[in-house]
């Protein structure tokens, strides 16, 4: 992968990643915070989330539906996602329109107005937004899970927080998340895309540099203490379909193992891309779906892990064959975990891994979007350079590193097994 | 400074857009219609195409013998089996599957570009020599039947659903695609076999090649790939009967128990592509519920009033009658209130048609997101089999800009008093 970009520090801690990439008239940008629900409180879960939300409703020069309508009337793209550990915005523009995007970003920093009334108005709009996500059966029990694997460490509550909170926090509240997070210093951005890096980058410190640097925002420092033996839960609610979700302890992205449990990943359950704007391939010659969907235990079966700052989850979610049961479905599964904890992988699979990894980069990097948000992601939780050797470390990967860290990873005394049973079957048993 | 880039972004615009002189067409011997266009800034390749079957050609006791046949193609071929054929595309990272329209049913796969030859070879054996075996068309059957157990309690599947039935009275595109459980049960594996050879053959397939391979190469391995293909059963494409709106409004609730949400969708009768006013509804429909925050329907439900996270309208046009509906997510206690904030938006669309200036950002709009939209080679690909599918010709990207930007205020009103009658919509909530 060839390392051509630049990355500087403006002189109020603004890190700032440049590419240059002239195969579209297109500039992608990206303004990453390192904020995100793990820095939230009892209370104030969900805060976060909002918080996003509220930077789509103005500020003195760019009132909300100026925004709105100036981004979409130049023909761009924009959104924005907040994570566990971080809150990130973005526009895709075409080239010679991306200076609005930079306006905006830069204004919204720190001039952002939260009016009362679109906090009022935003409060049922994010209530509505978690009432939809409570119709997903995966939801549900995806959300008992994380609960149940984090009794300390704040990855414990979903992103968009308990409604308790969301009918209860102030505007005063999310403002003041707002003012502590949303400093340059806790800032990445990244811009790639058809420009030329030094009147970008010249045009970025007119902008951004004149904003002040805050204080260095507090984190909360909860670390989850060691599970002591297996957790099982069920989630009851509506549905005619059984799922099962197995959920095991996963590294930090920025470990050492990282790069062998993806391989593992890969061989188990089908790769997985952790693209944004790209996608991924099937699975059904991975080891899972040999094992669980052919041998119909199950009809559908996937597996992977998230790219966190703190040791986080693996989960495998198994969609369970109406003919089976979920314990049966689950000795399937753990006899393939053994398999892969007791026998030595074939050299063969990892060159097949690294090849699968390939191709689903190749596919990324179509997009001018996605190779902007590569760079801050990457920075979110490790550096752009874990982006920029990943194909090499992958490489480099061997048997008994496979081996190994399946044996750490998948140990039966740190997980936590969740399944869903839809009332409406066992109603009729 | 920014603005200094402004000749290169225009000059580098007109070369993103395909046109004549950079699409390659041409038709083989036996009817296929081959469309490439090279890429070479990144080393893959997507291949996506359609054939004359579809859901169109599925009997009422049949209903979703498309699909059914669609995913079965893959579930193994007279030479290979389906684990064969999967670990020859996921051994290099490649991606291929088949789904079923109405009218027509697709291909897509994608791959770095040496594998092009491995993936076309994966579609020439599927879609000519599939071997629907027993064991697979059962675990299919009971992947799909799952799949049927999860949209009836899927809120937005089921209002998509019941909307079609009330709106399409009569007409077949009031079947669901994907069948009911019983007519999936009674398809049997002669019924798939019968399906595959009586709708699927080279006359009238289309197949796009994008990416980092020559356009004269991709059409030789197309060639080499499926030349040879001939099938003297292939039945003829069904007509499309028309349909109108419903004479008055039909209103129609869906109960699932225990759903924290419902969804609305409510709408009727648009035109379709190949229609005269198709673009002006287009643009129109941009103002209604697309434009910035989902136009003036996201801008009245979501923004002013917070009942909802999403709020926006929708024109679906194809080879015959379009669908034109607005749908939103919104808590039990407002569908009626969302409901008929819609319906006044609808009114006062129709009544007053839009400004100047919400047609113009419109077509700003449509003008400006062309590029971003062809900058994959999926996207690229959508735009080539668009343009053979609605015979729109090889300038139509490049001439697109201009047919934008003429659609008057007035052409967007009578497309909006043509299609839309307040008073004859069909309504469809689906919640607890």
């Amino acid at each position: 992968m060839k390392k051509d970009y630049k990355k500087t520090t403006l002189s109020n801690g603004l890190t700032v990643f440049l590419k240059e990439i002239h195969t579209a008239p297109l500039v992608s940008s990206w303004v990453w915070y390192r904020v995100g629900s793990k820095d939230e409180t009892t209370g104030r879960t969900g805060i976060s989330h909002w918080t996003e939300h509220m930077q789509f409703k103005g500020t003195p020069k760019f009132p909300a539906k100026i925004l709105d309508k100036a981004v979409s009337r130049d023909g761009g793209f924009w959104n924005a996602f907040t994570y566990m550990d971080w809150t990130t915005y973005f526009e895709t523009m075409p080239a010679d329109k991306i200076d609005l995007a930079l306006r905006l970003e830069a204004d919204r920093m720190t001039n952002s107005l939260f009016p009362p009334r679109e906090v009022a108005s935003e409060r049922t709009v994010i209530i509505s937004e978690r009432e939809g996500s409570e119709n997903e059966p995966l939801f549900r029990l995806g959300e008992a899970i994380t609960h149940a694997a984090f009794r300390v460490h704040p990855y414990h509550h979903e992103i968009l927080g308990d409604k308790a909170d969301l009918r209860t926090m102030t505007r005063e509240d999310l403002y003041q998340h707002y003012k502590t997070y949303y400093v340059p210093n806790n800032a990445v951005m990244a811009v790639a895309g058809d420009f030329d890096t030094q009147s970008m980058l010249a045009r970025i410190r007119e902008l951004f540099e004149p904003i002040p640097a805050g204080a260095t925002p507090p984190r909360l420092a909860r670390h989850e203490p060691q599970q002591a033996g297996e957790l099982t839960l069920n989630v009851e609610g509506p549905g005619e379909t059984t799922y099962l979700q197995v959920a095991y302890r996963f590294p930090a992205a920025s470990h050492p193992d990282f790069y062998a449990l993806s391989v593992l990943d890969s061989l188990l359950a089908g790769p997985s891309s952790l693209n944004m704007f790209g996608g991924g391939i099937s699975n059904r010659t991975s080891r899972l779906y040999r094992a669980l969907v052919e041998k119909e235990f199950a009809v559908g079966v996937s597996g992977g892990a998230a790219a966190t700052v703190d040791p986080y989850l693996y989960t495998f979610t198994l969609t369970v064959h109406p003919k089976r049961n979920p314990q049966e479905a689950l000795a399937a599964l753990d006899a393939e975990i053994a398999r892969v904890r007791e026998a030595r992988v074939a050299k063969a699979e990892i060159t097949r891994a690294i090849k699968q990894a390939r191709a689903i980069f190749a596919y990324g990097s179509e997009s001018i979007t996605n190779q902007g948000f590569w760079m801050g992601y990457s920075e979110m939780f490790a550096n752009y350079n874990w982006f920029l050797t990943y194909l090499d470390q992958l490489a480099a990967v061997t048997p008994a590193d496979v081996q190994r860290v399946a044996s750490a990873t998948f140990r039966p005394q740190s997980r936590v097994v969740g399944t869903y049973l839809p009332t409406k079957a066992k109603e009729t048993q | 400074m920014i603005a200094s880039r402004t000749q290169h972004a225009t000059r580098s615009t007109s070369h993103s857009i395909p046109g004549p002189d950079d699409i390659h067409r041409e038709v083989l011997p036996n009817g296929i219609t081959v469309l490439s266009r090279a890429n070479f800034n990144s080393p893959s390749v997507v291949i996506s195409g359609t054939v004359t079957s579809g859901n169109l050609f599925e009997a009422d006791d049949k209903l979703g013998l498309a699909g059914f046949a669609c995913s079965g193609l893959m579930r193994g071929a007279a030479k290979r089996d389906m684990q064969q054929i999967y670990d020859a595309l996921e051994s290099v990272g490649a991606g291929f599957g088949y789904d079923s329209g109405a009218h027509t049913s697709g291909f897509s796969g994608r791959s770095l570009a040496e594998d092009l030859p491995l993936l076309l070879n994966v579609l020439s054996e599927t879609i000519q020599f599939p071997a629907f075996p027993k064991d697979q068309v059962e675990r299919l059957r009971a992947q799909l039947l799952t799949g049927l157990g999860i949209r009836a309690q899927d809120t937005s599947d089921m209002a998509g659903l019941i909307f079609d039935e009330i709106l399409f009275e009569g007409h077949p595109y009031s079947r669901p695609d994907d069948g009911w459980p019983e007519t999936i049960q009674a398809i049997t594996r002669k019924d798939l076999r019968d399906f595959h050879r009586n709708t699927f053959g080279p006359r009238g397939m289309v197949i796009a090649v994008v990416g980092a391979v020559e356009p004269k190469r991709a059409v030789d391995l197309v060639q080499r790939a499926l030349g040879g293909w001939k099938n003297p059963a292939q039945a003829e494409r069904p007509e499309v009967p028309g349909q109108g709106p419903p004479r008055k409004t039909k209103r129609r609730v869906h109960k699932i128990a225990g759903k924290s949400q419902s969804d609305l969708v409510i709408g009727t009768i648009g035109p379709k592509r190949k229609d005269p006013e198709f673009l002006a509804a287009s643009l129109g429909n941009s103002v209604l519920g697309q434009f910035g925050m989902m136009g003036r329907i996201g801008d009245v439900v979501r923004e002013k009033s917070g009942l909802a996270y999403y709020a926006s309208s929708s024109l679906s046009a194809g080879f015959g009658p379009g669908v034109w509906d607005v749908s939103a997510g919104v808590n039990p206690l407002n569908v009626q209130k969302a409901a008929d904030l819609i319906v006044s938006e609808l009114k006062r669309f129709v009544k007053d048609g839009v400004t100047k200036q919400e047609l113009r950002d419109s077509q700003d709009n449509y003008v400006g997101r062309l590029p971003l939209s062809l900058e994959s080679n999926g996207g690229v690909t959508g735009a080539l089999l668009n343009i053979e599918r609605y015979d729109l010709g090889l300038d139509y990207y490049r001439e697109y800009a201009g047919k934008v930007r003429a659609v008057t205020r007035q052409e967007v009103q009578a497309a909006a008093a043509k299609f839309i009658d307040p008073q004859r919509l069909a309504i469809a909530i689906a919640g607890p």
